[in-house]
């Protein structure tokens, strides 16, 4: 990046270094922790929408629909995540061509020969002739998809288990006062949730903050794949040439998630005291209390 | 090639006991069956040994994370910080290249040299950062559990005239373990699943050898079919947790015996991941 960097096996001590944290590789590995930050923000708020529409499946009075959102609020509970985040972008990537070949190739040759799945050329995805960035965004699309099924089902437990929580007689009131179903959810059910649902979603948070290093395993160019690239000892055939130095850059991931917790720890803190206010449970009157 | 004769070749593929070589054109529903199950004897290996040893451990930082001398109380809630702070991969990633840049010959103190190859294994070293990990989670839960051991119960211990240990290992550790149980129980369902994790963070699987999840994802990597291999491993999962809540259960039971009525099931919510 600077202009002494031209020839950097002339270099020493903190002017080596200086270049070298600024090289074209190590600026990849910077922008990484922006593809980390926006699976983050792209994530979570999908996720919670999964989990709202699970959680109203599954309290629906329609048998189908409670038995999807049943069935997708409990298939986290008993089996790892580690497993759902290696199934879903490939079955995903598989339904998606497999849809596609019933559209654009001949319907009579199967899928699926032997040990092979087989798709003819035009129902590919992506396409062989699509740019490089198509190819990437369409992998970091499965695995946001993937992200968002799995803490969809955590934030469908969650909120399930709010929604239940907020006490019965309100709905009851609601329902003296002739609301239909749906104005109940509307005006009771869902406002007062949150503060029973927050405690569960914070923690969620947490847990999605330390699923995104799980991005590696979805072949995504993450923070820990340039961690492992960087790191790895580089011969006299490199422009920077080092030992085995991937204990400092995992050391720099350790601390950005620690960052990233401890930060986050403290927001979610203010966001529950917030909500807290002026409920019917123990921290609200607490604080009822407080400021009589 | 019979069922039967695959379970005696792969049944116990996974620590080294039968056939060499994985299959590589037969992937019949029994092979798979038989050699997943096999690799879960690693899952059940790492879960039971790092809570073994991670529940004593526990104990003993959520005593130091209660104590009133700042010496030992912020070395804990730093362990604790780290532990839980940070993802349970990245910790993997970095105990692996720790224990790769130790001499390969071994440490040498007092004239004693210390072999440190096997901490590269997985079987020791994914193992001792699993005992540190569900360490710091369990002792955030006994410390919690601490914090509400209910008063009256202190008070009745101080007017019998238990003081001390006697007081300690009477009243106030079993009202703490009594109060996490259910927290614990979680977390013991949690750390079986993380186990998962070991052989996908840097620790090699030697000559083949992995978990359920690594024979599963073979499988699924041969077949270009992840519906079949994937809903075996979550079925063994879910099975293992099944029992590990029947279990856990069971001690609830005991430790709750003095309370007729307050032994409530134990309700698995998935509060705790790393």
């Amino acid at each position: 990046m600077f202009e002494y960097c031209a020839d950097p096996k002339s270099l020493e001590g903190l002017t080596w270094l200086s270049c070298y944290l600024t090289s074209g590789t190590h600026m990849q590995f910077y922008a990484s922790f922006g593809t980390v930050l926006l699976l983050l923000a792209i994530t979570a708020p999908i996720a919670l929408l999964f989990g709202f529409g699970g959680a109203l499946a599954a309290r629906s009075h329609v048998a189908p629909l409670r038995w999807f959102g049943k069935i997708y609020t409990s298939m986290v509970r008993g089996v790892p995540d580690i497993v759902f985040f290696m199934f879903v972008p490939i079955a995903l990537d598989q339904l998606f061509e497999y849809l596609r070949s019933r559209v654009y190739c001949d319907t009579s040759v199967p899928v699926r020969q032997g040990s092979d799945f087989v798709v003819c050329a035009a129902a590919k995805l992506p396409r062989a002739t699509s740019p490089e960035w198509v190819h990437d965004s369409y992998g970091m699309f499965l695995a946001v998809l993937a992200f968002s099924v799995v803490f969809g089902a955590f934030a469908a437990n969650v909120l399930y288990g709010a929604m239940n929580s907020v006490p019965r007689a309100q709905l009851e009131t609601a329902e003296a006062y002739g609301m239909t179903r749906r104005q109940m959810n509307r005006r009771i059910l869902i406002p007062q949730m949150w503060v029973y649902a927050v405690p569960g979603l914070s923690n969620l948070w947490m847990i999605l903050i330390k699923a995104t290093p799980l991005l590696f395993l979805l072949g995504i160019e993450d923070i820990v794949y340039w961690a492992r690239q960087l790191g790895a000892s580089k011969t006299q055939a490199f422009a920077y040439p080092h030992p085995d130095w991937r204990l400092y850059y995992f050391l720099a991931i350790l601390i950005f998630y620690l960052l990233m917790t401890a930060i986050s720890e403290r927001v979610l803190r203010r966001i529950s005291r917030r909500l807290s206010l002026g409920q019917a449970t123990m921290a609200g009157e607490a604080m009822r209390k407080a400021g009589a | 090639m019979s069922c039967g004769q695959t379970i005696l070749d792969y049944g116990l593929r996974s620590i080294g006991i039968g056939e060499k070589l994985l299959p590589r054109t037969e992937f019949d529903f029994c092979t798979q069956v038989t050699l997943i199950g096999s690799g879960l004897i690693w899952n059940l290996y790492f879960g039971f040994f790092a809570l073994l040893f991670g529940f004593f451990l526990a104990n003993a930082l959520a005593m130091a994370k209660a104590s009133d001398s700042a010496w030992i109380r912020k070395p804990a809630e730093w362990f604790i910080f780290v532990f839980r702070g940070s993802p349970l991969f990245i910790q993997f990633f970095l105990a692996y290249q720790l224990f790769v840049l130790l001499p390969r010959s071994g440490i040498e103190i007092f004239g004693i040299t210390i072999a440190t190859s096997w901490l590269t294994k997985a079987w020791a070293g994914a193992l001792i950062v699993l005992i540190l990990n569900t360490t710091a989670y369990s002792a955030e839960i006994f410390y919690g559990a601490l914090q509400t051991v209910p008063k009256g119960d202190l008070e009745a211990a101080d007017a019998y005239g238990l003081t001390g240990w006697k007081k300690f290992r009477r009243v106030v550790w079993p009202t703490m373990m009594r109060l996490a149980w259910p927290s614990y129980t979680n977390e013991a369902i949690f750390l079986f699943h993380a186990t998962t994790l070991v052989f996908f963070a840097s620790f090699p699987a030697f000559a083949q050898q992995g978990d359920a999840l690594y024979y599963g994802n073979y499988f699924a990597d041969k077949t270009f079919n992840p519906f079949v291999a994937y809903p075996i491993v979550a079925v063994y999962f879910i099975l293992l947790t099944l029992l590990l809540t029947s279990l856990f259960g069971l001690v609830n039971r005991r430790l709750n015996r003095h309370l007729p009525g307050a032994a409530r099931r134990v309700r698995y919510r998935p509060q705790l991941i790393r």
